[in-house]
């Protein structure tokens, strides 16, 4: 197996609260993080294709093409936006987890499509230096 | 014992470009771009083994051996050198970093003892780095 890791970034706000819990409730299950003002982080993003390596250009997958696809479908739409407003979260709490497989559903196919042989292989979400998420194979 | 997994880390540089010698200039300026002018990278390079920790030492390997390796596979051959002018692997092919790796990882693979070697990580920089597994050399 080889594949290639970019690394991004993007700041976003966020509340978390969930509908189906009371006031109570969600400040119990997300604290702090349940302040409906909202609060934001800087966050940080590897994605991961793995494929074949094109003999002509000795790469998994073309660099400029994964940043346009990651800038036009992940930064432009999360980044410098308040994500309980993105229809990707109507009916989920975009806790990272949720963001990490949102945005692995956002690219997968877009992947696929655009080099047959290559495949999203992970997604990693560091939400802070402390916590990080991964969707995908396992590193 | 269970399995446990080691990653050893070193650092290396290099000059290289993006450059195929059965093309023309104009064929390889068009293919690689910037890439075919001749630049440099930090590379930084994760080692990881994984076996059951020896039951007398409670090593995986000894740290020593596995950088003397690293030292003689790795960084006599690529540590400032020029990929294309000071090693074989890249008359054929470009050194992306995926094709580095590859090299890299058949290196390693043929001096460490069997079975040890569970894959590498290749960063050209601090944004884009390379993953290598199994026995996909």
């Amino acid at each position: 197996m080889i594949a290639l890791t970019r690394r991004y970034r993007f700041p976003a706000a966020h509340v978390l609260r969930s509908p189906a819990l009371s006031d109570a409730d969600n400040e119990r299950v997300y604290g702090k993080c349940a302040n409906p003002a909202g609060h934001g982080h800087d966050y940080g993003l590897e994605i991961s294709v793995a494929g074949d390596v094109d003999p002509a250009t000795g790469q998994v997958f073309a660099r400029d093409r994964l940043d346009a696809l990651v800038g036009e479908r992940v930064i432009a739409r999360f980044g410098h936006a308040l994500l309980n407003e993105d229809p990707a979260f109507g009916a989920c709490v975009p806790t990272a987890e949720n963001i990490a497989l949102a945005i692995e559903s956002e690219l997968a196919p877009a992947i696929a499509a655009e080099r047959p042989g290559a495949h999203l292989l992970r997604v990693r979400l560091e939400e802070t230096r402390k916590n990080s998420f991964e969707t995908g194979e396992a590193r | 014992m269970p399995q446990v997994r080691l990653t050893r880390a070193v650092e290396f540089s290099t000059s290289l470009r993006y450059w195929n010698p059965d093309l023309g200039e104009a064929e390889n300026r068009e293919r690689f771009g910037r890439k075919a002018n001749r630049h440099g990278h930090n590379y930084r390079l994760e080692v990881t083994l994984v076996g059951e920790p020896d039951p007398v030492t409670g090593m995986v390997i000894d740290l020593k051996d596995l950088q003397d390796v690293i030292d003689r596979e790795v960084m006599v051959r690529f540590d400032h050198r020029d990929l294309n002018r000071d090693t074989p692997y890249f008359d054929k092919e470009p050194p992306t970093p995926e094709n580095l790796a590859r090299v890299i990882f058949r290196l390693l693979h043929a001096a460490l003892p069997s079975g040890l070697l569970h894959g590498i990580r290749l960063f050209e920089d601090a944004d884009t780095s390379v993953e290598l597994s199994g026995d996909s050399a």
